[in-house]
């Protein structure tokens, strides 16, 4: 999702070649990415109708992925859980980068009590159990996809802070830094011109990371009845539906499952398997 | 040199205070948010306004929320933890005998899965690129890329469904006997340890595999001795302090899995107790239930950070 960003430098160069798992695991996000775009266009059947009177169905010509606890098609479901599932995870990890990232550097550059400040109070922020903090928010506000967007971007904001903060502190001691800072520029000039286009490939890097604690957050959450609502469905929430079917392997909760498995371990893959000078372009 | 470790802990616990106090601050004021009024959802709908507000007297409804949140706290720290909203009971009662439930169920997993993924994370590193170590990263990067409840469900179709050992989700209140105890265990055990040892394993091999790329490791190699005996003797005796601090970590992910873990089984803990106040809004309980966790979540990541101290030797 990000990596092409970075990939317009000469091709030919080694360091900029992916391996085979790298590939593989780039092609599966693909591939979700543009279930997500495509799905309303795609589904065999509407989300939400009854289309098979036999509940919990196998396997069949019809209904490719069996049907769920009322008789839904689950291949539709499942394609448009993508939407939800990556829509969602994808939104609140942007956000939560944009905010940390901004801060770490804002931090770093800056220093002082604001450092101070901002470090001490997002560790604590950082002692609150991710799924506790999914729960104790939902409980008091009620859910809905604004706040689910919301908390889950305040819960990745600490730990990409602290990453983005660290990264920063190395180049800002760095003579081009400085020499910037003699020359006069203010903080806004070091923090885009100088700092982030040092930083911005483990920056990706670690949002492809916390895009799949999101992925895994939002999908511990809907299962335990707290993320997306009904009648719309994320792929966790289809796991938490279908949870009846599970002592006979109805393929109801078998196929959510997969499909939140693919694409976690996509992108892990993609991440382990990234060039090398993506990964460490603050070396290079 | 001695008295530098100490103010080290000294400071490290005086953090944990502080944040302890933050978090309990932000628990206190994010349930604060609800909405409506929590006198006429206790009295119902045919309360008259005066017992409302008889009622929002009586709970102090209508001081400042500070005051409120400074009543909440001291009564922690005394063990007054109030009544339950949805029930009248003392949270007390309450939270007791599912605290040591949850407990129990933490320890056994402990008990599996710290020896399981030392040998693993040992072994894995010794072996370092070999088949078996490309094998157990493999698998543990794909624990740790799955929500708890996929380990959970595919715990139940191995075990239950295609081998039939355990019972699936249907669990006995009333234990009797020495195997059914077994049985109420096993599946919660299983998948918690799956989660947690995921962790210690990438951790504990990390750990090994940075000592073993120090020149006092290369030096031992160069001076022929075996891979055992380089392992053993100078290697891990320096890891063990990060060891043990990759320990303490990973057991506070048996937080986020255990909330999991008890809803899927239905197991009677303190996490069970914490969802479903959730669904009765119950907010003293979510709010004791909160601060629970995130006492343990601190109480781990404080030893974790304590033992780091403890473990550096240039503070000796």
């Amino acid at each position: 999702m990000t990596t092409p960003v970075s990939t317009t430098a000469p091709r030919r160069t080694p360091g900029y070649r992916f391996n085979l798992v790298g590939i593989i695991g780039f092609s599966v996000l693909l591939f979700w990415v543009v279930v997500a775009l495509v799905a309303p266009w795609v589904i065999p059947y509407p989300v939400g109708e009854i289309v098979d009177y036999d509940y919990l169905a196998p396997i069949s010509d019809k209904f490719w992925m069996g049907t769920d606890y009322l008789g839904r098609d689950i291949l539709s479901r499942v394609l448009m859980g993508a939407r939800y599932t990556v829509g969602i995870s994808l939104a609140s990890v942007t956000l939560a980068c944009s905010i940390g990232v901004t801060l770490g550097m804002v931090a770093a550059v800056s220093g002082g009590w604001l450092d101070t400040v901002l470090s001490r109070f997002l560790d604590a922020m950082n002692s609150i159990p991710s799924k506790l903090f999914g729960l104790v928010v939902v409980a008091a506000v009620g859910s809905s996809l604004p706040v689910l967007v919301l908390t889950m971007a305040a819960v990745y904001v600490p730990g990409s802070f602290r990453f983005a903060r660290a990264l920063a502190v190395n180049i800002n001691t760095m003579d081009f830094v400085t020499v910037a800072r003699i020359r006069g520029e203010g903080t806004l000039y070091l923090i885009l011109s100088e700092i982030l286009p040092n930083i911005l490939g483990p920056v990706l890097t670690d949002l492809g990371l916390r895009f799949v604690f999101t992925v895994l957050l939002l999908s511990g959450l809907s299962f335990l009845g707290l993320g997306v609502q009904p009648p719309y469905a994320d792929w966790g929430a289809m796991v938490r539906e279908n949870i009846s079917g599970l002592s006979f392997g109805a393929p109801a909760v078998i196929f959510p499952c997969l499909a939140i498995a693919t694409l976690t371990i996509s992108v892990n893959l993609l991440i382990d398997n990234l060039p090398q000078k993506i990964r460490d372009r603050s070396d290079a | 040199m001695k008295s530098q470790v100490l103010s080290l802990i000294a400071g490290r616990l005086g953090i944990a205070v502080i944040t302890l106090l933050i978090v309990s601050f932000a628990v206190f004021f994010a349930t604060s948010m609800l909405p409506g009024d929590t006198a006429s959802i206790l009295l119902g709908q045919a309360a008259t306004p005066e017992a409302v507000a008889g009622l929002r007297k009586a709970m102090h409804l209508d001081d400042p929320a500070i005051f409120r949140y400074g009543r909440w706290l001291l009564g922690l720290l005394t063990g007054d933890f109030g009544t339950s909203y949805a029930n009248g009971r003392p949270i007390m009662d309450l939270i007791g005998g599912r605290l040591i439930n949850t407990l129990k169920l933490a320890a056994v997993t402990t008990l599996f899965a710290v020896p399981l993924s030392l040998f693993l994370g040992i072994t894995s590193a010794m072996l370092r690129g070999s088949l078996y170590d490309r094998v157990v990263t493999l698998c543990t990067i794909g624990l740790i890329s799955i929500p708890e409840f996929m380990v959970a469900t595919t715990a139940v179709l191995i075990f239950s469904v295609s081998l039939g050992w355990l019972p699936a989700l249907a669990f006995a209140n009333e234990v009797h006997s020495l195997g059914e105890l077994l049985r109420v265990f096993a599946m919660p055990v299983i998948t918690l340890t799956f989660v947690v040892s995921a962790q210690m394993i990438r951790m504990t091999r990390a750990a090994v595999v940075e000592t073993l790329n120090t020149p006092y490791a290369e030096m031992a190699l160069l001076k022929g001795a075996s891979r055992g005996r380089i392992v053993m003797r100078h290697a891990l005796p320096n890891a063990l302090g990060p060891i043990a601090n990759a320990m303490a970590l990973s057991l506070s992910y048996l937080l986020g899995g255990v909330i999991i873990v008890e809803t899927i089984f239905n197991y009677p803990g303190v996490a069970k107790l914490m969802v479903d106040a959730v669904a009765t809004r119950d907010l003293p309980l979510i709010q004791t239930c909160a601060m629970i966790f995130c006492l343990g979540f601190l109480v781990l990541t404080t030893i974790a950070d304590i033992i780091a101290i403890l473990a550096n030797p240039r503070l000796r």
